[in-house]
């Protein structure tokens, strides 16, 4: 099929960035998003132009690194699947198909559709573990948890940190990011010992990165590729008020 | 204090500010919409007046009244702060295409509702409120609180204005209600539904009377019947 590409391009000769459009002639149905983007580069790099940056790593949904904003939809118009799942099928001959960064004041472009999401991970830095003794591993059965909690704990965990919240909340909020790695931590008995100290740290760091406030809107849950639910920030929220009346953590 | 600083600087603790006053000021509807209601008695407006002679003289009520004015301040004010933040957060570029993502509407807008709501709010007190506490009454002693409210309701743009700001009042509660509980971390699971559907009843139902008495007074019907005053009878004289 013959797909017409408006890339977003940025830094480089693109300096403050702008859109360029592409022509693809022979594009696979069977191909992924992201295979169709290696075509594109390898026509450029043999026209000797500078290739389209974008990031990815397993090209299986689980890493959580591809990046990009496909005609309005964070991973593309699918639901519950990351660009890397999205394939040419969905698409028909002769789209148009509009592709732009993840955009948040929090994510800065680094080039093209590649953005820098550390951000995510001075979050994590500052709360998103538990600590663990070293020595012998203890019986597996010795702590009883309920399956309902093991279940949920485990749903939230389903976060792959990509960011496609933060990309799809019109306030570019990192609330459900957040909340899902709370929840997933501070359900299970082992992350309720440093619960308090953990959701406290994690958002003050989420609000310094400059992300804007969750209003609750939902488009984040819509976008997300794991589907988390934003009941798990309504979770955290909860979290977060508790760590106030808690007794857990000095001044 | 680290903590409660933390708490108070934060976007959790910013919202938790606007959830509450929100709450606060939903629970003011029911209690304002209960005195509306008695514009709908067929006694000629005794207990309307008896409950506007209440409100304008009860200590306990001034005191709640500079609370409700502070909540209405705090909420709005922390209201645009926060858009105004929300805005910013998305950078300098913005997305070329408009967001496919399906949203509720008023979810998106509730800042511009929040605006249509102050500014009725602004217009409603300089109609009446500013009437009542500022020198009309004095120097129009023929009259009474009922009479203002009867006359002002006879006038078709009021009733107009009045309706529509019951609408921008509805969509903002349908957003407002479950996300105050949200925000309050109640909405998690566990309450999800009840909160949810309490939040549309409440949502369409107190914005639909309120809109619904200027209307029958504007058609002149009064559809509640007498509860304890007997037309004739002076409230004040001796029973």
């Amino acid at each position: 099929m013959k797909l017409t590409l408006k890339i977003w391009r940025e830094g480089g000769q693109y300096k403050k960035g702008q859109f360029q459009t592409y022509q693809l002639d022979n594009v696979s149905e069977h191909m992924s998003f992201l295979e169709m983007l290696d075509v594109l580069n390898e026509d450029l790099i043999a026209k000797k132009e500078e290739p389209v940056y974008f990031e990815h790593d397993c090209r299986e949904g689980i890493c959580g690194t591809c990046s990009m904003v496909i005609n309005g939809h964070p991973h593309g118009p699918n639901g519950g699947t990351t660009v890397c799942q999205l394939h040419m099928r969905f698409f028909k001959d002769g789209d148009t198909i509009t592709i732009e960064p993840f955009r948040a004041k929090a994510f800065p472009i680094i080039k093209d559709l590649v953005v820098d999401r550390s951000s995510f991970d001075r979050i994590i830095q500052a709360g998103g573990y538990i600590s663990v003794n070293t020595g012998q591993a203890q019986d597996g059965n010795a702590i009883p948890i309920e399956k309902e909690i093991a279940s949920r704990s485990m749903d939230a965990a389903a976060c792959i940190g990509c960011g496609a919240c933060v990309a799809a909340c019109p306030n570019a909020s990192a609330m459900l990011f957040v909340s899902a790695k709370v929840s997933h931590l501070t359900t299970l008995p082992q992350g309720k010992v440093e619960g308090a100290r953990r959701v406290h740290n994690m958002v003050k760091q989420m609000d310094e990165e400059g992300f804007g406030f969750c209003s609750n809107i939902g488009a984040c849950e819509a976008e997300c590729p794991k589907e988390i639910s934003v009941e798990t920030i309504g979770m955290m929220n909860s979290e977060y008020l508790s760590s106030i009346f808690s007794s857990n953590g000095k001044d | 204090m680290s903590w409660f600083n933390n708490f108070l600087n934060s976007s959790i603790g910013n919202k938790v500010l606007v959830s509450f006053t929100g709450l606060f000021l939903s629970l003011f509807l029911v209690v304002h919409l209960a005195g509306n209601l008695q514009l709908l008695i067929n006694d000629g407006g005794h207990s309307f007046n008896a409950y506007s002679d209440v409100m304008g003289s009860n200590l306990l009520i001034k005191f709640v009244a500079y609370g409700l004015y502070i909540a209405i301040i705090v909420h709005a004010y922390k209201g645009i702060m926060i858009s105004i933040k929300n805005r910013r957060a998305r950078g300098n570029v913005r997305y070329a295409v408009k967001s496919k993502t399906k949203t509720p509407w008023a979810s998106r807008n509730m800042a511009f509702l929040g605006s249509v709501i102050f500014i009725f709010i602004a217009i409603h007190m300089a109609h009446f409120w500013f009437k009542f506490k500022f020198g009309y009454m004095e120097n129009h002693p023929d009259l009474t609180h009922y009479d203002v409210v009867v006359t002002g309701f006879k006038q078709n743009w009021i009733v107009i204005f009045y309706v529509v700001a019951q609408l921008a009042l509805a969509w903002h509660l349908l957003h407002g209600f479950q996300s105050a509980f949200h925000t309050l971390g109640l909405r998690n699971g566990k309450y999800t539904k009840i909160i949810t559907n309490a939040g549309i009843v409440f949502s369409i139902l107190i914005p639909l009377a309120f809109a619904i008495i200027p209307i029958l007074v504007y058609m002149d019907i009064y559809p509640l019947g007498q509860f304890t005053v007997i037309p004739g009878q002076s409230l004040e004289g001796g029973h």
